[in-house]
């Protein structure tokens, strides 16, 4: 069964190839066909090769297929070749799993759009790219799928390139995040010429033996590896592309924006995880970065208007708990994550979806409202997602993982009280946010009608995550609630287990029924905040402009400004002054020297005969007396 | 005497089609395709044929830079010419030859290709010049007797400017006299190099010979070696084009014919790669590497320099020039870190620069033919006029920044890692130009094909004959992409005999790797403490 795993990447790519050959030949049903077609199939493999994986795992509890030799040159030889262990299984699943029931809501989704054909064309690539992501055995390879992923994310929130501002925001997701990608190809610079490898394990294995902890190469390298994470898992400080990235279409945001590709950072830490357990140092930056990342996105979020930037801002938040998880050494705890967040927040997106579309591409929550009855589907969706989200107590997947990650940001080792308070603080914020979004839109007087609502192909990925997002998190209880934790046990088989520190305060069911406290009493405070002060939410309505600080959260704390000033308009500016090129007067100057050189000369080509004769008297008279003289 | 049928063929078909259009011009074009079509066919029969021979060449002898210059040759000719002055014609292919030959004769095709509609002046004349540039072109590369490359270099150089003087664009004659004018005084200052060279070694040995394997290792005082090296490198650098010396190039882009500027960014400017891997380094080890650091320096001002010219363009092909300029940076960096992963990857980029480019000067010129304009201000909203043009150009301008899976990501991440080693610093200013890539190709697409199509232009997509052309050339960039392979099983015996010619020299990847050795011991050391 494992020999299949070639056809899990290959599938999808394959669809894209297809799309991209027949395009215009293909009815809009065969294009969807193809398109989801092709991504639900590798699923079906992707799942059939993980039953296979768990119930007889390969020797090693790793399984390495080559399919042939990249290049090979100057001791350089990376292989196309896939390397599935725990980690990689868990990825595989989630991505093509979470990403058909994303295709095929987009089968309804865009079905009247005029580039639907091209839409399915860039998802499938999409899917593909971010499964050679995960299952790379190289660095290359993995860079080859990380920018692949980086590409489709510029095409498809580009893809309604008739208005500039698409194209614009698409732009900068594909600029910024490349310039984390320079710090993460620097790193494997880095990496192959100190240890001659770029295949992972070895490198890892090389690492661990030839580095000692703290040493300046290891931090170096950890430290360039998360330049490219903070890039594409838009964390600070390259986190303001993600808001922007909404201008795709929301499946979209979705699948890439949410599920996927944002997580690749997160992926490639834990892939990596002996350099940062070599840089200490680094990991503090990982866990702090997670921190400060998370509070900022909550903040921001509490601030927004676009229904899509407030999910933008709450991604932003999950991948700084999941760095903060990393950060600790909870290596698994990120994973388990990563997995639950995956289905709550894919339904969210898919929700949020339903709603812009019935009330034709409405994106401002303020114009929603009321629309509990109206779109029942939705509201249930995302009365489950927005629990998740705020991590409900028991009954929501959010709770398990995102509980597990405050606990380990205090009973790790590397643990501290500030993270954990932080951790805390934005469990707070987190609810409220998550529950004003929902009481904005679902509750109060409607204010733009229903015109289309939602069929099954919309609705079924709906219900499927809606499940997914409850009983997600049941693989890994607390030791509190048991301890049944299939999930953790099965992922020790890859990645490190976390230390912690025994008997500490972190792990009580004290300490668990305040995470829980807090993220309820969030939500108390969402409700009372806007349901019961209904003039509240007329007053936060009616105001256009609301005070500075909300302002300021609003444009994501004047990152874009800062970043303006200090590197666009400088450059802009460069290539005003420079467009005719800053080299081109020094030739055009020796041209013009030519020119006043030829015509001094051609003036003294006058046609009277007396001043010739007297130069040449001259000239003479010169050569006679320097040789007279010498 | 394959080598000769190289030259030949394109040099009789050239008079072949200038004569034939008197009665009939359309005939020149097929005349034309044969004569670049058919020696195609030859030198990749002869690439596929000599596949083991390469291989078998390099096993065989792989230790030893005497064997490697005599014994390793796919083919040779070799007969007097001028004996009184010890000018010999000698022409000679190694894998690096068959690959500069594969890519003159395809982009000649292509050239032809690409002016099947938009030539329709002086038919024959224009066809006779192609061929003429192809022919010389040939010569260049296949000449292994410095006298006889001068001839090439320099023989090339005419019918180049009247493709761009005749059949130009409104600018055309300030260009050509321009770019005539540079390449013509730096060749001069190679062909005094090379006469200084000639006259050093026949008065220390008593033997007066321009053969260059002969020539090697020539003992002159370190000052001499490094003024001739300069010689050199005046003449490559102009035609790379290297900073600050490129000025020539988006005029000369600009303004030629599409199939100008697919011959001169496909296959032209490469001879200052190839002049310099083949010639300039070889020759002088010690000048090149005192000379390193200036000329890292170059490249690097190059990458990012040209880079940000190119998003700063208005002039549609006047940007794709530019482009060239900054993945020219990227050769040059890699042929003054000289270390196997560098010099396979300058290799790769002369290939893959030449598909990607090639194209994208080709799409400009389909795009000019049907709107009359290169002014991207007049563009906008394309994709959705002609959607098959629009993902071609999509194609081509991620190719040009670097997206892995295409030839030319293999290519600069060689050429990078290859250079970490020599210089860090380089390296990571080199991979910073790989977003300002980004940022010009990103802005290109978006002036030309994306946002709202605002000037009511209506013009008919891809033809069966364009379409064809780019999926050749998509083709060629993916395949590289995922498998470059065969280009560096080619290209690996020229690259270890190139290394071997330097080996005393501290430019020599040993001397290289015991520095960096070194480095990194020292700086274990204290970490250790």
């Amino acid at each position: 069964m494992l020999q299949l795993l070639w056809i899990v990447p290959a599938l999808p790519a394959a669809g894209f190839v297809v799309l991209l050959l027949l395009n215009r030949h293909l009815s809009r049903r065969a294009t969807a066909l193809i398109g989801a077609g092709s991504v639900g199939l590798s699923a079906v493999v992707a799942i059939l090769i993980a039953v296979s994986f768990i119930t007889s795992p390969p020797p090693g509890d790793a399984y390495r297929q080559v399919l042939w030799t990249w290049f090979d040159t100057g001791g350089l030889a990376p292989q196309i070749a896939f390397y599935l262990d725990a980690m990689s299984v868990v990825f595989m699943v989630v991505i093509t799993f979470v990403g058909f029931l994303i295709h095929l809501y987009s089968t309804e989704f865009m079905e009247r759009d005029e580039g639907f054909t091209r839409f399915f064309m860039y998802m499938n690539l999409f899917v593909a790219s971010m499964l050679v992501l995960v299952l790379a055995d190289n660095l290359l390879l993995l860079y080859l799928g990380w920018e692949g992923v980086g590409m489709c994310s510029y095409l498809l929130i580009a893809f309604w390139q008739k208005d500039v501002q698409n194209v614009y925001c698409g732009r900068k997701a594909f600029i910024v995040t490349r310039v984390g990608d320079t710090a993460l190809i620097v790193g494997l610079f880095l990496l192959f010429t100190q240890l001659h490898t770029l295949e992972i394990q070895p490198l890892m294995a090389g690492a661990a033996k030839n580095w000692a902890a703290g040493s300046g190469v290891a931090v170096a390298a950890a430290a360039l590896l998360l330049g490219g994470a903070v890039g594409k898992s838009a964390q600070l400080p390259l986190q303001t592309w993600l808001p922007d990235a909404m201008a795709g279409p929301t499946p979209v945001s979705a699948l890439i924006h949410a599920a996927t590709m944002v997580t690749a950072g997160v992926y490639l830490i834990a892939r990596t995880n002996v350099l940062f357990t070599l840089a200490p140092d680094v990991r503090l930056a990982v866990a702090i970065i997670g921190t400060v990342t998370l509070l900022y996105a909550c903040f921001s979020a509490l601030a927004q208007h676009d229904i899509k930037r407030v999910l933008a801002y709450s991604t932003m938040s999950q991948i700084g708990y999941m760095f903060l998880a990393l950060g600790v050494a909870g290596w698994s705890a990120a994973i388990f994550h990563f997995m639950t967040h995956a289905f709550f927040k894919a339904l969210l997106f898919l929700a949020a979806g339903v709603v812009i579309e019935a009330l034709g591409g409405e994106h401002d929550i303020f114009k929603m409202g009321g629309l509990r009855r109206k779109l029942p589907t939705a509201f249930w969706a995302f009365i489950i997602g927005a629990a998740s989200l705020s991590a409900l107590p028991l009954i929501t997947d959010g709770f398990y993982s995102k509980d597990l990650i405050i606990e380990t940001s205090l009973g790790a080792v590397d643990g501290n009280a500030w993270l954990w308070l932080g951790a805390l603080a934005g469990s707070l914020l987190t609810s409220i946010y998550a529950f004003r979004l929902v009481f904005v839109v679902f509750f109060g007087e409607q204010q733009t009608p229903v015109t289309l609502h939602p069929r099954w192909r919309m609705k079924l990925p709906l219900v499927v995550l809606s499940v997914l997002s409850v009983v997600g998190g049941f693989v890994w209880l607390p030791g509190w609630m048991g301890g049944f934790h299939p999930f953790e046990t099965f992922l020790d088989t890859a990645l490190p287990v976390t230390q912690t520190v025994a008997g500490s305060f972190a792990y009580t069911g004290v300490a668990a029924l305040l995470t829980s406290l807090i993220a309820v009493v969030g939500v108390a405070l969402a409700t009372v905040w806007l349901v019961e002060s209904r003039a509240a939410l007329a007053r936060f309505a009616a105001r256009p402009t609301p005070h500075d600080v909300q302002t300021f959260w609003l444009n994501g704390w004047g990152f874009d400004w800062l970043y303006e000033h200090v590197f666009v308009i400088p450059v802009k500016w460069f290539a005003r002054v420079a467009r005719g090129d800053l080299v081109e007067p020094a030739f055009s100057g020796i041209a013009w020297l030519n020119l006043q050189a030829w015509r001094a000369l051609s003036a003294s080509q006058n046609g009277q005969l007396r001043v010739y004769i007297g130069v040449a008297g001259v000239g003479l008279a010169v050569i006679v007396a320097f040789v007279v003289l010498r | 005497m394959i080598l000769l049928w190289y030259i030949l063929i394109p040099a009789v078909a050239a008079p072949l089609a200038w004569l034939v259009s008197r009665s009939r011009p359309d005939l020149a074009r097929w005349v034309a395709l044969a004569g670049t079509a058919l020696p195609l066919a030859l030198v990749t029969w002869q690439w596929v044929s000599q596949a083991g021979a390469l291989k078998a060449a390099f096993v065989a002898h792989g230790p030893g830079a005497a064997g490697l210059v005599q014994g390793t040759w796919l083919a040779d000719v070799h007969a007097t010419w001028i004996a009184p002055l010890g000018i010999s014609f000698f022409l000679a292919e190694d894998g690096l030859t068959l690959i500069m030959l594969v890519l003159t004769f395809a982009m000649g095709l292509l050239a032809v290709l690409a002016s099947w509609r938009g030539i329709t002046a002086r038919v024959g004349f224009f066809h006779f010049m192609i061929l003429w540039t192809t022919a010389a072109l040939a010569g260049v590369f296949l000449s292994l007797d410095l006298f006889l490359f001068y001839f090439f270099f320099e023989m090339m150089l005419i019918p180049m400017y009247f493709v761009i003087a005749l059949w130009g664009h409104e600018r055309r004659v300030y260009a050509a006299i321009k770019f005539f004018i540079f390449t013509q005084a730096s060749g001069l200052l190679m062909l005094i190099a090379i006469l200084a060279l000639y006259f050093i070694h026949g008065r220390a040995t008593g033997v007066y010979t321009f053969d260059f394997t002969q020539l090697l290792g020539t003992q002159m005082p370190s000052g001499t070696a490094f003024l001739l090296m300069l010689g050199f490198f005046a003449a490559f650098a102009v035609k790379l084009p290297a900073f600050p010396l490129h000025t020539w190039l988006p005029d000369a882009h600009t303004e030629a014919p599409t199939a100008g500027s697919v011959i001169l960014a496909g296959v032209l400017i490469k001879i200052g790669a190839y002049g310099m891997i083949r010639f300039m380094v070889p020759l002088f080890p010690q000048a090149v590497y005192d000379f390193r650091t200036i000329g890292m320096i170059l490249a690097v001002i190059g990458i990012i320099y040209g880079a940000i010219m190119a998003y700063a363009q208005t002039d549609l092909k006047r940007l794709v020039a530019y482009t060239s300029v900054s993945h020219m940076g990227f050769v040059l960096l890699g042929i003054f870190a000289w270390n196997t992963l560098a010099l396979q990857g300058v290799v790769v980029q002369i290939v893959c620069h030449a598909l990607s480019t090639g194209a994208l000067f080709i799409l400009v010129g389909t795009l000019q033919d049907r709107i009359h304009t290169r002014d991207m201000a007049k563009m906008g909203g394309l994709w959705a006029v002609a959607p098959r043009m629009g993902g071609t150009a999509m194609f081509f301008a991620l190719a040009s920044l670097g997206l892995p899976g295409l030839g030319n990501f293999v290519a600069e991440f060689l050429i990078l890692v290859g250079t970490w080693q020599v210089s860090r610093w380089a390296a990571v200013l080199g991979a910073v130009g790989l977003v300002v890539a980004t940022v010009y190709a990103l802005w290109m697409m978006q002036r030309a094909f994306q946002g709202q199509e605002t000037h009511a232009l209506r013009f008919d997509d891809l033809v069966p004959r364009e379409t064809a052309m780019y999926a050749a050339l998509i083709a060629a960039l993916v395949v590289i992409g995922f498998y470059p392979q065969p280009l560096i099983a080619t290209a690996r015996q020229t690259v270890t005999a190139a290394q071997q010619m330097t080996a005393g020299s501290p430019l020599s990847p040993e001397a290289a790797s015991a520095a960096q050795t070194m480095i990194v011991d020292g700086a274990t050391a204290d970490d250790g403490q």
